[in-house]
């Protein structure tokens, strides 16, 4: 159903360009006394997309939230997108999403028929991932923001971590990258209406196909490529687990167009901050064009999941992926910690 | 010779780039002003890709970009 009101211009920035940056959020967090508890297993030092607590030895309990102000126009959009981004958290840890609670800012200028529809949004793709929708809490603000805290729950051996890729890894990546520039652009009106309406349906799409499939494989570490970027959560990755990254620029699947918007300057804030956190720790071969390179720092909005595969099971994984998604590809391997955190060649 | 000025000061980006695009389009040279970093990151790489050149100068964090078609 359409409503009147285009969320977009009610926002100041969009979807995970919101997010602070990696390096201002660990200097605020550093003073902050942290109490241990010999069952979480999985809490603020590696950066991960959730928390994992054990509860018994056969159950553990993974947590996490995220909200953020309207990435596209359409309320209903919106909703999906943001539960969507909210529940790939669980799916990146490998779990299963079972319990979910909205998290929404209701702006004075939205009406009642907006919210139902960003509500309904939500709700589709939590029931779409196996979750139910157990309650929430809404506050007046003058920007809306919508998101879930999402409780999902593994097996204690069977959950992924980001800091745990091995030297002979495949990476795997499963949505295409330019989607920051990609709605940046849109936002102006530049973008093609081709182009945004693959980001859209990317956007929307939930990562459980992709963690259901690497769940059938043996996967030594994943995470899902938001805020940060590629080589924000490569990074991560990398330093966590004690490895080198090395990705292919060639191999990475993106959107139609999204290079020329680059080189246009269609990028968004998140790009510089993302590209200022991880720069120094990056090698990229000066025959990648600024564009290129400043692709894989923007930042996804709901983005896809990157997967660390053993070597021996990685094509097997791959072409399964393919089955549901053609775009998912093998981007770059994990090798013996060398000079930087992720290597990029062309 | 008064080069045509855009006051993008205060706009968020993807603005002073879109501004710039459109004063590009009717001036062979002209000037933005901005007054953060992104826009002066963006509006570089939008005249790089198009062949345009530019010279910044900053004065108490604003920036006044002047763009000549070369």
């Amino acid at each position: 159903m359409e409503t009147s009101i285009k969320m977009t211009k009610l926002a100041k920035c969009a979807g995970c360009g919101a997010k602070v940056g990696a390096g201002t959020l660990s200097a605020l967090l550093g003073g902050l006394p942290v109490r241990r508890d010999e069952r979480l297993l999985v809490g603020y030092d590696t950066s991960d997309d959730a928390s994992v607590y054990r509860i018994s030895d056969d159950l553990v309990l993974v947590q996490t939230v995220d909200f953020f102000p309207p990435i596209v126009d359409d309320p209903y959009t919106f909703g999906q997108i943001a539960a969507a981004n909210a529940l790939s958290d669980i799916f990146a840890m490998g779990a299963e999403a079972k319990l979910a609670m909205n998290v929404l800012c209701v702006s004075p200028q939205m009406d009642d028929e907006a919210v139902r529809e960003l509500l309904r949004g939500g709700y589709e793709k939590a029931y779409e991932a196996g979750a139910i929708i157990t309650g929430g809490h809404t506050i007046q603000s003058e920007e809306p923001k919508y998101g879930l805290s999402v409780s999902g729950f593994a097996h204690p051996d069977r959950f992924l971590r980001n800091c745990s890729a091995q030297p002979g890894d495949v990476l795997l990546l499963t949505k295409p990258l330019g989607i920051g520039v990609t709605t940046t652009a849109a936002r102006a009106g530049l973008a093609d209406p081709d182009a945004y309406r693959q980001a859209v349906e990317w956007m929307r799409t939930l990562n459980k196909a992709a963690r259901d499939i690497m769940m059938r494989f043996e996967v030594h570490s994943c995470t899902d490529v938001t805020g940060f970027a590629l080589l924000g959560h490569g990074c991560e990755m990398a330093e966590g687990s004690g490895v080198t990254i090395e990705l292919y620029n060639s191999r990475i699947p993106m959107l139609p167009g999204a290079l020329e918007l680059a080189r246009d300057g269609l990028l968004p804030e998140g790009m510089y901050r993302n590209r200022a956190f991880a720069e120094s720790r990056v090698w990229a071969d000066p025959a990648l064009e600024l564009a290129a390179q400043d692709l894989l720092y923007d930042p996804q909005t709901s983005g896809g999941l990157l997967i660390a595969a053993a070597p021996q099971d990685a094509e097997a994984l791959l072409r399964a992926l393919n089955g549901s998604i053609p775009c998912a590809a093998a981007i770059g391997q994990a090798v013996p910690r060398g000079d930087w955190a992720v290597v990029v060649k062309p | 010779m008064n080069l045509p000025v855009i006051d993008a000061r205060g706009l968020a980006c993807p603005e002073p780039v879109v501004l710039t695009q459109q004063a590009h389009r009717q001036h062979k040279q002209f000037a933005v002003l901005v007054d953060n970093k992104v826009a002066v990151q963006n509006i570089a790489r939008f005249c790089q890709n198009r062949g345009l050149a530019l010279t910044v100068t900053e004065e108490n964090g604003e920036y006044r970009l002047e763009i000549a078609a070369k």
